[in-house]
């Protein structure tokens, strides 16, 4: 009894240090960790892809105006699946590996970004030129009709 | 004006009553996590208490069903002043994939004021350690709102940009 006890001191001096010095010094997480969302601002054409998948309801779509098309991503509550990342067809949302998010402010877990939409001649919706459509073509996506084209 | 009026309040330890309010146990056991000798949370003055009226923190995790709603209100009653609440989570912070099911309030600050904030789902013990570390005044603040926009077409044309980032100017 005693005898176990010594040894378990022992073994808790060979130990040695085993607290990380976290906050003091940096630690990175591991590759392919999901932390804080960030949006590519150049990159983001509005299409609401990000907005229709996401589990939480992070992203909020809103047509502010004829030509102006805001997004809010209220990431508090983001689960960090990664979704909006997968089906983003411009790569303009990703998981960085940032962790460190805590904050006493609201106000500080929400990006709003304004994007400019581009008008259709013939029916006003709004799209970037080259359309999506073309683009995924151009990629070398392969969909059903030619999109009333030849 | 919080973190000098917590420096003041709380020099050194921080007891801390955690709540469980519907979380699926994943920050639970991340919150366990930090108080392991690892992580080490119990440096800062970090101590799990076993009653509200013996704390100084209540850590909050769980989206507030509403079932425990009015528990939720009485506890915070029960704690002695000054005291701090926690939410850690995402589901905490904003209700995560559940802010809108009928069953649940979506975030402790939908019940009682929250003064910070740790989200993640779960949080790494990490983060959770620099929201504690936050809170004592140990680190500085490394996320704050965005607010982006892209040029429009006309301020694309004059090849000017008014705001910084956006598109570039070059069609
Ligand atoms: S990671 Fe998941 S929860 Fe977070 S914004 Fe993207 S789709 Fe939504
Ligand atoms: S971030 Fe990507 S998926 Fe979301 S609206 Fe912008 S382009 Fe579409
Ligand atoms: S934030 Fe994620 S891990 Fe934490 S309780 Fe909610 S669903 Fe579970």
């Amino acid at each position: 009894m005693l005898l176990s006890k010594l040894r378990e001191a022992l073994i808790c001096f060979g130990a040695g240090r085993v607290t990380l010095p976290y906050p003091a010094a940096p630690r990175e997480p591991a590759p392919g960790f999901r932390g804080k969302i960030q949006v590519d601002a150049d990159l983001c054409f509005g299409c609401g892809g990000c907005a229709h998948v996401c589990p939480a309801g992070v992203i909020q779509v809103e047509d502010a105006a004829q030509l102006t098309r805001v997004l809010e991503f209220h990431w508090s509550r983001c689960t960090y699946c990664g979704r909006c990342e997968e089906v983003c067809p411009e790569g303009a949302i990703r998981l960085t590996s940032q962790f460190e998010t805590a904050t006493d402010r609201p106000q500080d877990m929400v990006i709003r970004l304004e994007v400019f939409m581009g008008p259709c001649q013939r029916c006003g919706r709004c799209f970037p030129p080259p359309t999506p459509l073309e683009r995924m073509t151009a990629a070398g996506f392969r969909h059903g009709g030619d999109g009333g084209r030849a | 004006m919080l973190k000098r009026l917590c420096a003041r309040a709380f020099p050194r330890a921080l007891w801390v009553y955690h709540a469980n309010t519907g979380a699926c146990n994943g920050c639970d056991i991340e919150v366990i996590d930090v108080l392991t000798p690892y992580y080490d949370a119990e440096r800062f003055g970090i101590r799990l208490v076993g009653s509200p009226r013996h704390a100084d923190v209540i850590l909050v995790t769980g989206p507030v069903t509403r079932q425990v709603a009015p528990a939720l209100r009485r506890l915070l009653e029960a704690v002695p002043a000054p005291k701090l609440v926690f939410a850690v989570g995402s589901c905490a912070c904003g209700g995560g994939a559940w802010f809108d099911s009928y069953s649940v309030l979506g975030g402790a600050d939908r019940v009682i004021p929250v003064d910070y904030y740790v989200p993640g789902c779960p949080p790494r013990p990490e983060a959770i350690l620099h929201g504690v570390a936050l809170a004592l005044g140990l680190v500085e603040k490394k996320v704050a709102g965005e607010a982006l926009r892209q040029e429009t077409i006309e301020e694309l044309a004059m090849g000017v940009s008014r705001f910084g980032g956006g598109r570039d100017a070059t069609p």
